[in-house]
């Protein structure tokens, strides 16, 4: 297995930076919107996005929680991996919320169509947005597609990304084994 | 998250700690699931489910089609009282009539003790047992020791007591097994009538004297007496039993510390608990209800999660 550094620990901070801005830029106080990082790994850049926001931009008010959505997978009893779940921490209704689901990693799609049926379970969002640190082009299942993004790469079966978050920032890291 | 160790659940007896703490945290995913506004997932979309109670039941027999429906699966219900059975069509063949259907799983109460068992060993199906007679109740065994869990913490240690009808409670049979493998200390208390021989080889104690049972207890588990098991007469009335074995307020209001009260139901008020215990601080007795849900849901989601698709995607 050969690894390739796709993004350095600085390009990841200037990456979040820049996703912060984002959504700055669409969703203004946050009043009504409700940030969500998917479980397992989605949750940490989640994480990191609200470092930004307590630092950066202390006066906005976010919302956020966690979403695993193993119980809505399409892949249930089809294949030999077990499933791994991990906890859901939605402290709040969904209802009319403006949602955006925070991944780490867009690939077939298929992980996001499940975390869109699973959040309906508490309340029917006025719209769900897609925010991903690496978008995989090409290797689509299903017509889903990032509204943020932090790069975009082309990669062939068999390759796997990987997005390590380090103890501290200076050891961020996202590979690609081929 | 890993697998269980069985394919079906047929017994405490059956099954290792580890399958225990996979059912709990797997239940655990589903108490929150259950407190969503829509409690619903669809895990179980191609599944279809066969409830087959042979004997009278109300909790258990709800508390499964509700887990099954808000995993989504199929479900059919069958009474013995109006099946073939009465005709005299035997067990077993009356279950391969209903797999012919393409039913996937059987969840089966029965009076008599190993028909779980019994079914297991003589049909291709994943098997349920939902209580065979005076043999074993796993899934409520499985609830209690969850609810347990979540008010005590580790029961490692933790003193439980089992009063009332041990000779004939499936209840009791279970709850001891799983608290066993749980590092529990169990103590029994009921008349010597009511207890069965060798049961302290299965790793408990027993007390006649109900005062100083609760004394040394962390949680009781209250059995009903269950007369339409018994041939003969094990004491000599009802006002008697109440009397020596019977919770109420007085008895638990002398005790030094608060114990946790629990109850399978369904309960004779006035026989082995006072109403005013039942509705007391200290019961937890529509805890166990609500997380039986959540703990059938978890048992039905791991034993499916170990079905080849395959097999019940299968064309004639």
């Amino acid at each position: 297995m050969q690894k390739k550094v796709l993004l350095n620990a600085n390009q990841i901070d200037i990456i979040i930076n820049r996703l912060v801005c984002q959504l700055i830029e669409n969703h203004h106080d946050f009043s009504n919107t409700v940030l969500i990082g998917l479980q397992p790994r989605g949750i940490y850049l989640l994480e990191k996005l609200l470092n930004v926001f307590d630092k950066n931009h202390p006066d906005k008010k976010i919302t956020s929680g966690n979403l695993d959505y193993s119980f809505f997978r399409d892949d249930f009893r089809r294949n030999e991996k077990l499933i791994n779940i991990n906890p859901s921490k939605i402290e709040i209704s969904i209802e009319n919320k403006k949602v955006v689901l925070i991944d780490d990693v867009l690939f077939t799609g298929r992980s996001i169509r499940a975390a869109m049926s699973s959040i309906d379970s508490y309340g029917r969002p006025e719209s769900i947005e897609l925010m991903v640190l690496i978008d995989r082009r090409f290797k689509r299942e299903l017509p889903i597609e990032a509204n943020y993004f932090g790069a975009k790469i082309d990669t062939i079966d068999g390759d796997k990304v990987n997005v390590v978050w380090g103890n501290n920032k200076a050891n961020n890291v996202v590979y690609i084994e081929k | 998250m890993g697998q269980l160790s069985v394919n079906n659940l047929l017994g405490i007896k059956y099954i290792k700690k580890q399958d225990i703490d996979l059912i709990f945290d797997t239940a655990d995913h589903f108490k929150e699931v259950l407190n969503r506004p829509i409690k619903k997932v669809p895990s179980l979309r191609d599944i279809t489910i066969a409830n087959l109670f042979f004997e009278n039941s109300t909790r258990t027999k709800l508390s499964f089609e509700l887990a099954e429906k808000r995993l989504s699966a199929d479900i059919i219900n069958f009474s013995g009282s109006s099946s073939s059975i009465k005709k005299g069509e035997t067990l077993i063949d009356t279950v391969n009539n209903i797999l012919a259907m393409k039913v996937d799983m059987i969840v089966i109460r029965h009076p008599n003790p190993g028909a779980a068992l019994l079914l297991s060993k003589n049909v291709d199906s994943c098997i349920v047992n939902a209580g065979d007679g005076t043999n074993e109740h796993p899934t409520q065994a499985l609830l209690d020791a969850y609810s347990l869990k979540e008010r005590l913490g580790d029961l490692d240690g933790k003193k439980i007591l089992i009063v009332g009808d041990i000779l004939h409670s499936r209840v009791a049979l279970s709850n001891i097994y799983a608290l066993r493998l749980l590092n529990a200390k169990i103590k029994i208390c009921s008349p010597l009538s009511l207890i069965p021989r060798e049961i302290e080889s299965l790793g408990v104690s027993i007390e006649t004297d109900l005062d100083k049972a609760l004394s040394w207890c962390d949680a009781v588990n209250v059995l009903r007496v269950q007369h339409e098991r018994m041939e003969k007469s094990y004491f000599p009335n009802n006002r008697e039993y109440s009397l020596l074995y019977g919770l109420d307020n007085k008895r638990i209001s002398k005790l030094k510390r608060d114990i946790l009260i629990l109850h399978p139901g369904p309960i004779n008020r006035g026989v082995e608990i006072k109403s005013d215990i039942v509705e007391s601080d200290n019961s937890i007795i529509l805890d166990q209800v609500e997380n039986g849900v959540a703990i059938r849901m978890a048992i039905i989601f791991l034993l499916a999660s170990k079905m080849n698709i395959s097999k019940s995607h299968e064309t004639v």
